[in-house]
């Protein structure tokens, strides 16, 4: 037993869990059903089994072996991209994807397929992977990888960790000569503006992301900030930063902290703040570009204890007019708030089956919970979504229907002979079951 | 004394969690490390886990320390792969369940033997080569379970506590030679080894916070480490309440 959560904070639960410390362990003597748990940066149900057991993979920590000159790195599943990164930036590599936080491990990140800044270039993390081990609850070790046992391979990248438990997992680095990026700034008002200037900047730069402030309205609406970066060429290889976390969010914040106002005056102050570097070129070290809000552990907490819902779809390129309907609907919502990201993703298609990204226009956003008010909410921006073919991420879920995922994710099916007979999860309870 | 980098350690019981939180401490500081332990594939995987990390030398020797009959022979290869030991850290040791050790002298034996008998042998023969060179720290992994005798578990409390007098005796000993000897002193701590009891309250440390006690206390030469903290305290307490009243309560 242990108390295990999710990211969106929805409340921590008694979960029971086994807690393998060796990678040569076995599932078969263990009872129940199953799931893999890393560090729990999934913000819905998508990393808990409350009806079975966890197999909570973070003491499967280590190395086991790091090629410098080909920048190949194999470890064990539990190893977090922070330990990774402490390793391959003296080296000079880095990470091929990445996400907005660096405390998640190896086997999330393949069981989520993960997406990054560079997605219009390089895809996801499962195309940089070269091949895992993939543990059954029958005892099989399988070793997957797109020449052997292809097809478990493409079922667990992005499968939820419902394929069985990756032990280790094999992956392809990208060479660095630095370890800053240079990142330049511009300002857009209204999504054609953000259009255009992620459409110039994907043949040249790597990473492309865009803060969207998504309370204003009026004039002001769809205004943001958009930013892309490549690894500078120059300006010399600098340890990671080992995260001392300085800054903590200790409590929860009160209900009444977060409301209307205070997020509109935030995102303007912040607008504001960004603009002044509107047209600059800056160099700054890779960790507070990739990772900015992992310098306030427990950030999660501003929104007190009833937590949050995330948010995050894509829809085609070509619905630019639904994109605009999807984010008028939120802004009328008023349950917007601070974190809103847009990205362009690009066509290099991922080996996962069931993996989420795709081309098209991808935006995340936070929403307080307000309960059914939310709720509701979020069911018209689905029916918005799947009417223009697009969507949702499942890592970010809490709440889309079952009706919802089969038409998002059709292939669920031919996915299902994959799944371990004796894995489950809340998410994969939830969309399977219901309606 | 400040840490120098580059220093020999070797680490009996490397397999253990805390034991292996340590040896990534000591090899993030540019040490070489000698790991000693039972299970072969497990101390590979360590010794690819600290090399990927680290860069250093990393050394591992496959022994069952409960087999007291190997360890002269297990004393010289260490000399011989290791020349400039200035550490010797000792974390093998097993946590029984106290009502099967009642019911069975074999299994009490068990517990005497490879917590006590066997690092009193290991220490037997390493503290006559480190009298002669100064300097040298005997690190050693005992419990609070050693301060006083309980029912719950004083089958291996005792082998602790006998230990604990052992080590009184060799610091003594080794002192005027300018060896340094350290008895550890964890409370709870959060492992496989544990894995069978509910862990929700503050009691319960992680492996992580134990070893970076041990590394601080080693590095400032204590003789006697309390981790967390504040078992100094609540031991103070259970070695001082009057035995009339402690053979009464349920502990």
């Amino acid at each position: 037993m242990g108390k295990y959560r999710s990211w969106g904070y929805s409340p921590a639960q008694d979960q029971a869990a086994v807690r393998p410390g060796w990678r040569d362990f076995s599932l078969e003597s263990i009872e129940g059903s199953l799931l893999p748990y890393g560090n729990g940066r999934s913000y819905g149900d998508s990393c808990l089994n409350s009806a079975g057991r966890v197999i909570d993979c973070r003491q499967l920590n280590r190395f086991i072996a790091f090629d410098r000159e080909q920048g190949i790195l194999r470890c064990e599943a539990g190893v977090s991209f922070e330990a990774i990164l402490e390793v391959i930036v003296p080296a000079g590599w880095f990470l091929p994807v990445t996400p907005g936080t660096k405390f998640v491990t190896v086997g999330g990140a393949i069981a989520n397929d993960i997406h990054g800044k560079n997605h219009h270039r390089d895809g996801t993390i499962g195309r940089h992977v070269r091949n895992f081990e993939l543990l059954r609850s029958d005892g099989q070790k399988l070793l997957c990888s797109p020449e052997s046992n292809p097809e478990f391979f493409s079922a667990t990248i992005g499968g939820l960790g419902l394929t069985g438990c990756i032990s280790w997992a094999e992956m392809q680095l990208i060479p660095i000569s630095s370890s800053t990026v240079d990142v330049e700034t511009s300002v857009f008002h209204g999504l054609d503006e953000f259009y255009e200037l992620s459409a110039a900047a994907h043949e040249d730069y790597q990473y492309t992301i865009a803060w969207l402030d998504c309370v204003a309205e009026g004039d002001r609406f769809a205004r943001g900030i958009f930013m892309k970066a490549n690894h500078s060429a120059g300006g010399g290889i600098h340890p990671a930063k080992k995260s001392s976390l300085p800054l903590s969010v200790p409590i929860n914040f009160p209900k009444w902290a977060l409301n209307k106002y205070s997020v509109k005056a935030f995102n303007t102050c912040y607008f504001y703040s960004q603009k002044r570097h509107a047209g600059t070129n800056t160099r700054q070290q890779f960790d507070p570009f990739f990772y900015p809000l992992d310098g306030i552990e427990n950030w999660n907490r501003i929104y007190g204890k009833d937590g949050f819902f995330q948010y995050q779809f894509i829809v085609p390129g070509s619905e630019k007019l639904v994109m605009d309907e999807l984010l008028r609907q939120i802004v009328s919502s008023g349950l917007g708030s601070f974190l809103a990201v847009l990205k362009e993703f690009g066509a290099k298609k991922s080996p996962g089956m069931l993996s989420f990204p795709r081309p098209g226009i991808c935006l995340a956003l936070d929403l307080a919970n307000r309960g059914t008010r939310t709720l509701r909410v979020l069911d018209e921006l689905d029916q918005l979504v799947m009417k223009a073919g697009g969507i949702v991420y499942p890592a970010k879920d809490n709440r889309m229907s079952g009706g919802a995922f089969r038409a998002y994710y059709p292939q669920y099916e031919a996915f299902s002979r994959y799944i371990d007979p004796r894995f489950s999860s809340d998410f994969w309870k939830r969309v399977t079951n219901g309606t | 004394m400040e840490h120098k980098s580059g220093e020999g350690i070797v680490v009996f019981g490397a397999t253990s969690a805390v034991a292996q939180a340590l040896a990534r401490l000591h090899a993030a500081a540019g040490d070489s490390l000698l790991l000693v332990g039972r299970n072969e594939q497990r101390l590979q995987d360590l010794v690819n886990d600290l090399g990927v990390r680290s860069g250093q030398d990393v050394q591992s020797l496959q022994a069952d320390l409960a087999h007291i009959d190997g360890h002269p022979d297990l004393v010289n290869t260490i000399n011989e792969r290791m020349d400039n030991v200035s550490k010797y850290y000792f974390f093998h040791g097993i946590l029984p369940d106290q009502q099967h050790c009642e019911r069975s002298w074999a299994a009490t034996f068990d517990v005497l033997n490879t917590n006590f008998l066997s690092i009193a042998s290991l220490l037997t023969l390493i503290a006559n080569r480190v009298s002669e060179e100064s300097n040298r720290s005997l690190v050693i992994v005992s419990s609070v379970a050693g301060d006083r005798g309980r029912q719950s578990n004083y089958v291996y409390g005792t082998s602790k506590g006998a230990l604990n007098t052992f080590l009184e005796g060799l610091r003594n000993r080794l002192h005027k030679h300018g060896c340094h000897v350290m008895t550890v002193k964890p409370g709870f701590i959060d492992t496989p080894m544990t894995a069978a009891f509910s862990k929700q309250n503050f009691m319960w440390a992680t492996p992580e916070k134990v070893a970076s006690d041990i590394y601080k206390a080693a590095n400032k030469r204590k003789d006697q480490l309390y981790t967390p903290w504040f078992w100094r305290y609540i031991m103070f307490v259970i070695r001082h309440l009057p035995e009339p009243i402690f053979k009464r309560l349920d502990l």
